[in-house]
């Protein structure tokens, strides 16, 4: 059956993992291969890596950073912020990455989801949709309008709503969307779940919630109720909360479909 | 002892790296290459590929690779095909009503529209038969995928994998020197490296 994903994301700035994480076994724990070979043998199911400087030095530290991941890490791996162009693009994919996350580029261009979809299909190329409650919101009437340049301060809105944007994007080619509440981010309050509901409905690729995990009721809700493919979260991973195994373990025992058995027979079998 | 020689097969169908990764990870000597000869002279070689199986045939028929996969195979040397390079192992796919290299017999077909497409995550394999290729690999355990398309095999393999997604479709074979997965072992973790390591054995 096909499982939940569950995925660490880690921000780099300048080749390391963004200072002031802390997670068991590695008090230095900001270099970036090692926190994805720490999360590869936890059990994650993919790794998404965001350039925070998303400056043009930024994208070279980062294909070098991919390239090292790629010849240890052997799950999949993804790749945004600050990528702007099919060549762009292809330099993560050739570094080893397999998917390349856009935001602010796809809403300023939206042209460029077609053509990395038609260049390398569209397995490789993964919206990130960073959506906010609109100022009217209500529960009967819920809108979310979409926000680009997050990378700084919360970011600028984009004068789209945030689901008519999100279908359009799968028009264009997106493969997968990683949606991301702005309102949620970093509360540990929980997942929007509205908002994930609003885009089942919708929505014909994968979706994977982003931003508000803190507790594993959390995880399970947005998986459940959301209706999500797939959970990202970075706090409750880097600050040690949950280790990987551990919520996949909850998200088992509550009758998900989970990859349980990551090694050749030695390991938990279910 | 010499180490083993595999060629990994270079027609412009997506990011080989991994593949190559893998494959040194298990101990091979890799050279991604077009050339004919080299292809021939190997000691086992892999067909990757993602994208779309017309265009992908398209290329190999543009680099005249056809008849060099086929005289791989006939040589008896171990050929692996991954993903889209599976699917084009069979006779036929209803991507663009494609021929295909017919070294086996079975149909590529788009999954149906009820669930998502493309089938992208962990699934679980069913394991069917024999063959050394899938050793210390356990029944139910899960791969990476990611397809549109899924094989519907029509001969029978010595070793098979099934997986269900809407369907249930061949998600990996073997069959004397011949061997494929839809799924991607080099993103599947230790027990995709543990295909790679068979792979490799199977051919030294």
């Amino acid at each position: 059956m096909l499982t939940k994903r569950i995925i660490p994301c880690l921000d780099v700035k300048g080749g390391r993992v963004v200072k002031g994480i802390q997670f068991r076994d590695h008090r230095d724990a900001g270099d970036p291969v090692e926190m994805a070979s720490f999360y590869d043998r936890e059990g994650a199911d993919e790794l998404v890596f965001y350039d925070i400087t998303a400056s043009s030095d930024g994208r070279e530290i980062m294909r070098d950073v991919v390239s090292r991941v790629a010849e240890q890490v052997f799950i999949p791996l993804t790749v945004g912020g600050g990528i702007r162009s099919v060549s762009d693009m292809r330099l993560m994919l050739n570094a080893g990455a397999d998917k390349i996350s856009i935001n602010t580029a796809a809403v300023e261009n939206p042209e460029l989801i077609k053509a990395g979809a038609d260049h390398f299909g569209s397995q490789c190329i993964v919206l990130g949709l960073d959506a906010i409650r609109s100022k009217n919101f209500s529960t009967h009437d819920p809108h979310w309008t979409v926000r680009i340049r997050t990378g700084n301060a919360g970011g600028i809105e984009a004068g789209l709503d945030a689901i008519e944007w999100a279908v359009e994007a799968v028009k264009l080619g997106v493969g997968e969307i990683v949606v991301n509440s702005i309102d949620a981010d970093g509360t540990t309050e929980g997942y929007d779940i509205d908002l994930l509901k609003a885009l089942a409905q919708v929505i014909t690729v994968p979706v994977v919630a982003s931003g508000g995990a803190g507790i594993k009721d959390h995880i399970l809700e947005a998986l459940t109720n959301g209706k999500a493919d797939a959970a990202l979260a970075a706090t409750i991973f880097h600050y040690g909360t949950y280790s990987i195994e551990e919520v996949k373990e909850y998200l088992f025992e509550n009758g998900l479909p989970i990859r349980m058995n990551l090694d050749n027979g030695n390991g938990k079998i279910r | 002892m010499n180490s083993t020689k595999i060629a990994v097969i270079d027609y412009g169908a997506g990011n080989l790296r991994s593949v190559a990764k893998a494959l040194e990870w298990a101990g091979a000597d890799v050279l991604i290459t077009r050339d004919p000869l080299e292809i021939v002279q190997s000691d086992g070689v892999v067909l990757p590929g993602q994208g779309a199986c017309d265009m992908a045939m398209q290329s190999l028929k543009d680099l005249k690779l056809i008849h060099v996969i086929k005289d791989v195979v006939d040589r008896n040397i171990p050929f692996l095909g991954v993903c889209l390079g599976l699917q084009l192992l069979f006779d036929w796919t209803e991507e663009g009503n494609t021929n295909c290299l017919g070294l086996f017999p079975g149909k590529v077909r788009k999954f149906p529209a009820h669930d998502k497409i493309p089938h992208m995550g962990w699934n679980t394999i069913y394991k069917q038969g024999s063959h050394s290729f899938f050793d210390g690999i356990v029944d139910q355990s899960y791969f990476y995928f990611v397809h549109s398309y899924y094989v519907d095999l029509e001969g029978k393999p010595d070793a098979g994998c099934y997986t269900n997604y809407g369907v249930e479709f061949c998600s990996a074979f073997a069959f004397k020197n011949i061997m494929g997965t839809q799924f991607h072992p080099e993103k599947s973790g230790v027990l995709g490296l543990q295909l790679y390591n068979n792979f490799v054995n199977f051919v030294s």
